[in-house]
């Protein structure tokens, strides 16, 4: 039993974090999420094991968190992702008192404490208006790879103003902006300040206390980063394992069961 | 012979619609063009095709009006009009009896309540959300992998509406996903989309005051499905023209007849 594990099954990505009793990462994997959630949650399960060559019985509890955390269907316990994301961007940057998610379809602001607890969140509960989808759809609606948006929007000069905030119009504006002969970077520039925007206001309701991390898979995204330092005027904390914070909050809280378990074996 | 058709174009958001008229106000042919961002090139290609069915030359077009979101990007255009008014022209024209009126496009959803003579008095749109616009069903058949046409029977055959609970399209798109993988069946999975997209409509209708006849009108008046579950919501039956897609662009043609004749008249008294 030298080994915990945090599966993160979210709306588009499936994360998986391995963590030794020292809590340091021992292997992370990621899948595509697609429409059986069991299916992704083992694959990303497996990879994990298979990354770091241990075996399933050297795992002593496995924690399901994201939108998916019921269909996790090989794991001890679920946590929401809230508490994961508070939980993992704490061990990250231990002085995080905000946390900003964005990932595939929610963006979540919430609030810790000096233990990395949950004090407040808020979050997008109705619609899909400033998610990772958004950005999705904009990189496809210009015919780009997601990944190359966020590096493009830096070169704006003159950043457009999109009209619209919800993640299916865009398409059609981003559409008539290249008709009326706006540049791609201007464009994207648009897409980023929009959310960043509606990040910012999220924020806001909780609460804007230094360090602010961010974390979820848009985090990846220099555009985003840039965008929401600027609205907020603050550096925010990035790390590389940013996309992965869920998952490793539930791997940290995989070891917490795991000693309390002992405690009580005692 | 100096030209004498007028064309109306219909600058929609999945599609360009072209409809081309004789003096007389008859329908002499239309042409659809899929969207594109060069807007020019997108709204000649409809009109183009319009052209062809009809047999007639680029030459003979008089006057052309332009509608929908992108009807101020079309520079061959001699007049823009609202998609509003040119709904509302096209429905009266097809159906004289129409009050109320249902258009429902790809993204944008519109209720309208006309006078006798096809007045608008209050029209409501959703402009600030896609829910409720046909865009939603088109993403669910890709989702379900069922072509766009297939839509409307499938929905017919649903033994009972499996009820869409989310206000978002994209966190539809995710609920629709959902239900597939708990063995919900196609059938019943569109059918809760047709019921969702009626409900909407059905609200912002009543927003404005459903009054008989109502006259269902856009690219979702072309699914049976659709049409059904509307019919049930309202709780009576609806129009709905052969071509209901082209019902805006029909309006803005017969715009521009009247301008056109309009102009004539004024050229000829001076």
């Amino acid at each position: 039993m030298r080994y915990s594990v945090g599966v993160d099954v979210g709306s588009t990505q499936t994360k998986a974090v391995l963590l030794d009793m020292d809590r340091r990462i021992v292997a992370r994997s990621l899948v595509d999420t697609g429409a059986y959630l069991v299916r992704a949650a083992e694959r990303a399960y497996e990879k994990a094991l298979a990354e770091a060559s241990v075996s399933r019985s050297d795992v002593g509890y496995v924690i399901g968190t994201g939108y998916g955390r019921f269909k996790v269907a090989f794991g001890d316990d679920q946590v929401t992702e809230i508490s994961c994301h508070a939980k993992g961007a704490w061990a990250l940057y231990p002085s995080t008192r905000t946390v900003i998610d964005i990932g595939g379809q929610d963006t979540k602001a919430i609030k810790v404490s000096d233990r990395g607890e949950v004090l407040d969140f808020a979050m997008n509960d109705k619609c899909a208006a400033g998610s990772g989808r958004f950005l999705t759809n904009s990189a496809e609606a210009l015919g780009m790879e997601v990944s190359a948006i966020g590096e493009k929007s830096l070169e704006a000069r003159n950043p457009v103003r999109l009209s619209t905030v919800c993640t299916i119009f865009v398409e059609t504006d981003i559409l008539s902006y290249l008709a009326s002969g706006k540049k791609v970077e201007d464009i994207l520039a648009g897409v980023h300040g929009a959310i960043g925007s509606r990040t910012v206001a999220l924020v806001r309701r909780v609460g804007a206390e230094s360090e602010v991390t961010f974390t979820g898979g848009v985090a990846r995204n220099v555009g985003m980063i840039r965008s929401i330092e600027e609205k907020l005027d603050i550096r925010v904390n990035v790390s590389a394992d940013a996309h992965y914070t869920g998952a490793l909050g539930a791997a940290i809280f995989a070891i917490e069961r795991m000693h309390a378990g002992a405690e009580v074996m005692a | 012979m100096t030209a004498s058709l007028v064309a109306g174009i219909d600058m929609g958001s999945r599609t360009a619609k072209a409809v081309l008229l004789d003096r007389d106000g008859a329908m002499l042919g239309f042409g659809i063009a899929r969207m594109r961002p060069d807007f020019d090139g997108l709204a000649r290609d409809a009109l183009d095709q319009a052209i062809a069915a009809a047999r007639a030359a680029p030459e003979d077009v008089a006057y052309i009006a332009t509608t929908g979101m992108g009807r101020y990007n079309v520079p061959f255009r001699d007049i823009q009009i609202t998609d509003i008014t040119a709904v509302a022209k096209g429905a009266v024209h097809l159906f004289p009896g129409t009050r109320s009126i249902l258009d429902i496009g790809a993204q944008s959803t519109r209720a309208m309540r006309v006078l006798e003579g096809g007045r608008v008095k209050d029209f409501r749109t959703n402009d600030k959300c896609a829910a409720g616009a046909g865009g939603f069903a088109e993403r669910a058949a890709r989702y379900l992998e069922i072509a766009l046409d297939d839509l409307g029977p499938l929905s017919l055959k649903a033994d009972s509406g499996q009820v869409i609970s989310s206000v978002c399209a994209v966190f539809a798109e995710s609920e629709i996903i959902n239900l597939v993988t708990a063995g919900q069946s196609v059938e019943n999975i569109v059918r809760g989309i047709h019921d969702s997209l009626a409900q909407r409509g059905f609200q912002l209708l009543k927003r404005v005051g459903v009054e008989a006849e109502i006259t269902f009108a856009g690219g979702m008046a072309l699914q049976s499905g659709m049409v059904n579950a509307l019919e049930i919501a309202v709780g009576q039956k609806v129009n709905v023209a052969e071509r209901p897609e082209l019902i805006a662009a029909l309006g803005a043609s017969l715009l521009a007849r009247q301008r056109l004749e309009r102009q004539q008249e004024g050229q000829a008294a001076a």
